[in-house]
């Protein structure tokens, strides 16, 4: 509940300018599901590959692109609106 | 002795459970205090900074410091295999942010968004079958979510690339329906058999009942809906992240998920907001095709000349540029930077007016003149730029529609009636940038073309917009 008032909070009263950057600097908090995915690979048996194994590894896979380039294109896009200052 | 060695192994585990707690804590705070900073043009870098902190945080303590239930640290080879994926991911993302260009945004975005849906999804589909899980329905719920807003994120970036066409027949209203009954149903089903992890095949079609919602239900929405999608299905994504939370009850995954869903919310709001529809209407599909004829004082538009144009803007005092999805899919930007700088060297001030929902992605126009160099400070919103537009000279309308039509101020019968616009009549002259009288996504005839004050210049953006500048620069 908190976290939803948080979330209001913080931004509804955000310019135009940075929604995309807000939406893309968000889309990669979403990534932070990549904790689930280390705590599945982190405790499969690695003796012999399992799909839970494989699909762990996948998930950790997806998850860090969304967390990666997000942050970093984000980091992109913030740079070239203080360019011009 | 060995009590002891249970005793001392029991209270390092307490303590490295809650510094792990402790970290999750920090790192949601830091997500809380990363988008705040986000939401102000001159904390934004800064705040983007500690979010991603935040992340790596909440990552690195993962790693060091979870333990299953019998109190097992993740082992060395698990981690290893881990970091590995993670530095594979890391420079996959790295290198497609760097190079990707600016106007593909809203693709990478969707992109973006559709593998952190697919991780949501598999965490999901990996948690069913863990018989310890005694939280099946978020484990259900994460599935489900993760799974639509994944491809949702697909067919979302297939349209907005031009892979896929809008294909919207009203039966779909009805086989969406159907799906979205059969998932609820499937759900159910499985929640209530004494041994859940005996139906996987269940799962597997609630599985592929959830992609094929994620599908339908993007297929019908295109053009200007878009911003409104995209920011749905990136709410869609933190929603999953915090249902899968549940199942650790990891306070990262539910802060930072919860809180993507309800920053997601908000953006969706504000864009349907700005066309004036409901979700619902949006989500439905198309716009009603009920547009009763709107165009009566159609007929006959005038042409300009570029050289009359230049003219016309060169001895101007006020410009002001409101540009649409034209102006990024002839990838004009810099061209119409270089315009800018060239009139304000002829002493005209230029400005550029931007309604909410011009073009795919929320913001998108801003992040386009930004990667063109144009001052942020130029860049005027809506309401803004409505209380200047009597004494602007001269609007030059570049590839946008709909956001000008006047027919949602004043025309009650119009499908756009009551959508907040750019009043870009009230100027003295109006430019408007087409490559023909093509009718703009809402496929309704736009009054504005045939005022007295509007001249159109006909041409793709691009080679107008260059034709301009060579011209100004003659003056």
């Amino acid at each position: 509940m908190l976290s939803i008032y948080l979330g209001i909070e913080v931004i509804s009263n955000v310019p135009s300018v940075l929604h995309t950057p807000l939406m893309s600097g968000a889309n990669a908090i979403s990534g932070v599901i990549i904790i689930g995915g280390i705590i599945l690979v982190g405790h499969s048996d690695l003796s012999h590959l399992s799909l839970r194994l494989v699909i762990g590894i996948f998930a950790i896979l997806f998850a860090t692109l969304n967390v990666v380039g997000g942050f970093a294109v984000t980091d992109r896009m913030l740079e070239m609106f203080k360019k011009k200052k | 002795m060995d009590a002891i060695l249970t005793t001392y192994n029991g209270v390092e585990f307490t303590i490295g459970a809650a510094i792990l707690e402790f970290s999750y804590l920090l790192a949601a705070i830091l997500f809380v205090y990363g988008l705040k900073l986000l939401s102000r043009p001159e904390t934004a870098r800064k705040g983007n900074f500690w979010a991603a902190a935040g992340m790596v945080l909440a990552m690195v303590t993962t790693i060091l410091l979870h333990t299953d239930t019998a109190g097992n640290y993740i082992p060395g080879g698990n981690a290893i295999v881990i970091i590995i994926t993670v530095a594979i991911g890391s420079v996959i993302g790295l290198l497609i942010s760097k190079r990707v260009k600016m106007t593909a945004m809203p693709q990478l975005v969707s992109i973006f968004n559709a593998t952190g849906g697919i991780a949501s999804a598999l965490v999901g589909l990996l948690e069913f079958s863990n018989p310890g899980n005694e939280s099946l329905l978020v484990t259900l719920l994460g599935l489900i979510v993760g799974s639509v807003a994944f491809s949702g994120s697909m067919i979302a970036y297939g349209k907005l690339d031009g892979k896929v066409g809008n294909i919207s027949a009203g039966i779909m209203k009805y086989v969406n329906f159907i799906i979205l009954a059969a998932i609820i149903g499937l759900t159910i089903y499985i929640m209530f058999q004494p041994n859940p992890q005996d139906v996987s095949l269940m799962v597997y079609i609630l599985f592929a009942a959830a992609l094929a919602y994620g599908v339908l239900f993007v297929m019908p929405i295109g053009g200007a809906d878009m911003p409104v999608v995209i920011s749905l299905l990136n709410s869609l994504t933190g929603i999953a992240a915090a249902f899968a939370g549940f199942i650790y009850n990891n306070q990262a995954m539910i802060l930072g998920g919860i809180l993507v869903g309800a920053a997601g919310s908000i953006l969706t709001l504000l864009m349907t907001k700005a066309m004036n529809r409901s979700l619902i209407n949006v989500i439905i599909g198309g716009f009603g095709g009920g547009g009763a004829a709107t165009g009566d004082e159609g007929g006959i538009y005038k042409e300009i000349s570029v050289s009359d144009a230049s003219i016309l803007l060169a001895y101007s005092k006020k410009v002001v540029v409101v540009p649409g999805y034209g102006l990024a899919v002839a990838q004009a930007q810099h061209t119409v930077h270089e315009l800018e700088k060239l009139l304000e060297g002829k002493g005209v001030s230029v400005k550029y007016g931007i309604h909410p929902v011009a073009g795919r992605m929320p913001g998108h126009m801003n992040v386009l003149l930004a990667e063109a160099d144009v001052s942020y400070d130029k860049l005027v919103e809506m309401d803004e730029i409505n209380k200047e537009m009597e004494t602007t000279d001269v609007i030059i309308v570049v590839g946008a529609n709909d956001v000008v039509n006047p027919s949602a101020n004043d025309h009650p019968g119009s499908p756009i009636y009551g959508m907040p616009v750019i009043n870009a009549e009230k100027a003295k002259n109006v430019i408007v940038m087409k490559r023909g009288m093509g009718k703009g996504y809402a496929g309704i005839e736009n009054p504005l073309f045939f005022r007295d004050n509007t001249r159109m210049l006909f041409g793709n953006a691009k080679d107008s917009l260059q034709k301009l500048v060579n011209e100004v620069n003659t003056l």
